[in-house]
């Protein structure tokens, strides 16, 4: 299959394929070539050290937005067992941008909920890009409705450029869809730990991501707005996209100084796509610690929700005249 | 310009009258009596076109007189990012201020509508398009609490294009904020009713004034989550006529009524009155 490359990466997806010729040559395990190829492993290693570890806030977006990256539901089908997905808002429709359902997690019970984004382009126009309308918001609302009649803890994923831009979405309330998820979820006695996975798409995102702990993975990304957005209105220029992206302050990192973001689980070198299984190996372990420290430091709900308060008031910044 | 056409232009300004007593009709291009639309609170007496009203006549407009005492006006708003595009933050901020000799997008208090105590809180579309960053969250969110303390109805009347995009993910946060308190709101039973001006769109839409008991819209207002253009761009075609008006959200169920500003204090005060109020 081709690799999708993005253009500050191509150095490394070059001497990859190289390498990769090189090592199908029916010659390969023996003298000079050999030799060769221990090189070329050890340049390959060097330039990924390189190009990957000071990643600018645009290319991490690039990183977020790759079509190779896994999506919420291989997190979900590899984090969790007994994963039994769940249908439809009982007022319109059943959102395919939205998935959810109930699934075990080191014993446990959890109600998941993420957005899943399609792998191409036949699976992408059934996901919708991964942009949910208001049904989705709600039938995700109705999953949580079910935590807290049955008392159980809450994990979404998120992977979303953000709630759908059309007529039908605007006539059906995408509006107040949102609002009503952040009213439910702020006041909602259950334990809620958000992942975002990818990208984290404003208002979109936001819907399902008022959480006690919000996990970010290393290239996730989290915005008011799209940087191409932010680009065309406040530079007028989208192309300005990579400054914005600069300058709107989207990454982990940033977002973990100013306590929006309370873990950053690292992935592979290059991206999640790039080792899928530590990956999930990793996040995996990351959602078992953070659902014990969560149940530790909010052993009630009275503990859970006035933390939860604390945390949402806390954020911002204010002066004084 | 040559001589004649000055001269010509003199003698049309003579016929015209003085400048700044005459204003023209955005919507019906009428010329207007400049005091007799202030008097009329923006409103046009030809048309009934609803024109920007300042935060400050919006709670003339609503509240008994001298009745209102503004808390929480001392906040205002740093610059988080450091946020620099084509403008910078600090420098619309500045500017804001001078527009509208306002601390931030909000003005919050207390007063009373027909003898009965509420807090209320409204928006000027003026400072920077009466976006939501850290100080309007904060303020709405401090004046629920107030509300609740006080057991005071809670009124919002905003005019917003929706979160600020200058303090990034600090801003969007203030929806999770402000619909938290408006949900402490409704915990404690106390009345919710929202107005929405021209325009309600985005972030601002999508958290604290759609969750109200009751929303009322002001007549072709532009109510909205995303807009026109990007959805325009999205599914590559024109929308309808009137779409994201007051009246199209009406028609599909998203607003209770439309009340236009000579009628809201007296709307308001009975729905208080339904209320126990």
């Amino acid at each position: 299959m081709a690799r999708f490359c993005m253009d500050f990466e191509k150095p490394v997806v070059e001497l990859e394929d190289k390498l990769e010729q090189l090592k199908s040559l029916k010659a390969a395990g023996t003298g000079e070539i050999a030799h060769d190829i221990a090189e070329l492993e050890n340049q390959l290693e060097r330039l990924k050290e390189l190009i990957y570890k000071d990643l600018t806030a645009w290319q991490r977006v690039q990183i977020a937005r790759h079509p190779q990256r896994p999506r919420v539901l291989d997190y979900i089908n590899h984090i969790f067992s007994d994963f039994t997905e769940l249908h439809g808002d009982r007022l319109y429709h059943d959102d395919p941008a939205i998935v959810g359902g109930l699934a075990h997690l080191e014993g446990d019970t959890f109600v998941v909920i993420g957005t899943q984004k399609g792998k191409n382009a036949k699976t992408n126009i059934k996901r919708n890009f991964g942009m949910p309308m208001p049904e989705g918001y709600r039938k995700a609302l109705r999953l949580m409705k079910i935590a807290k009649k049955f008392n159980l803890p809450i994990i979404t994923f998120i992977d979303t450029q953000g709630a759908y831009p059309g007529i039908g979405a605007e006539e059906r309330g995408q509006a107040v869809a949102i609002a009503e998820n952040l009213q439910f979820m702020s006041r909602l006695a259950v334990p809620i730990i958000a992942v975002n996975v990818g990208e984290g798409g404003s208002g979109g995102a936001l819907a399902i991501s008022v959480a006690d702990r919000l996990i970010m993975l290393e290239n996730s990304y989290y915005s008011v707005i799209t940087p191409e957005g932010c680009a065309s209105i406040l530079w007028h220029d989208e192309t300005k996209a990579c400054d914005a992206a600069e300058a709107l302050k989207i990454t982990a990192e940033d977002l973990a100084k100013m306590k929006i973001a309370d873990i950053i689980v690292k992935e592979p070198l290059g991206g999640a796509h790039r080792d899928v299984e530590k990956t999930y190996y990793i996040l995996r372990k990351k959602l078992i610690d953070c659902y014990k420290e969560l149940k530790t430091t909010c052993p009630n709900k009275k503990k859970l929700i006035e933390d939860r308060e604390k945390k949402l008031n806390s954020i911002g910044r204010l002066t004084s005249v | 310009m040559s001589e004649p056409a000055l001269s010509k232009k003199v003698e049309k300004s003579k016929v015209v009258v003085p400048e700044g007593l005459w204003t023209k009709c955005v919507s019906c291009r009428q010329i207007i009596y400049e005091k007799e639309l202030i008097r009329n609170y923006q409103v046009c007496p030809k048309c009934g076109h609803h024109h920007y009203l300042p935060a400050i006549s919006r709670i003339e407009l609503l509240l008994d007189d001298a009745s209102f005492k503004e808390i929480n006006s001392d906040l205002k708003s740093g610059d988080p990012l450091n946020f620099k595009a084509s403008k910078s933050y600090k420098m619309s901020l500045k500017e804001a201020g001078f527009a509208t000799a306002l601390n931030e997008a909000i003005i919050t208090g207390e007063g009373k509508i027909d003898g009965k105590k509420v807090c209320l809180s409204v928006m000027d579309f003026k400072f920077i398009g009466g976006s939501m960053g850290s100080v309007v969250g904060e303020k709405v969110a401090r004046a629920a609490d107030f509300a609740i303390n006080k057991k005071l109805p809670f009124i919002v009347v905003c005019a917003s294009g929706g979160a600020r995009m200058q303090e990034g993910m600090l801003s969007l946060m203030q929806m999770a904020k402000t619909s938290m308190a408006v949900g402490k709101i409704h915990e404690n039973k106390l009345p919710f009713i929202s107005i929405m001006a021209h325009p309600t769109t985005g972030g601002v839409l999508a958290s604290f004034p759609s969750l109200a008991d009751i929303i009322i819209a002001e007549p072709k207002a532009l109510i909205g989550f995303t807009g026109a253009r990007v959805i325009e761009r999205t599914i590559k075609e024109r929308l309808p006529d009137g779409f994201q008006t007051a009246e199209f959200l009406l028609k599909h169920g998203m607003v209770d009524l439309i009340a236009s500003r000579a009628e809201q204090k007296e709307i308001v005060s009975q729905l208080l009155g339904f209320m126990g109020y």
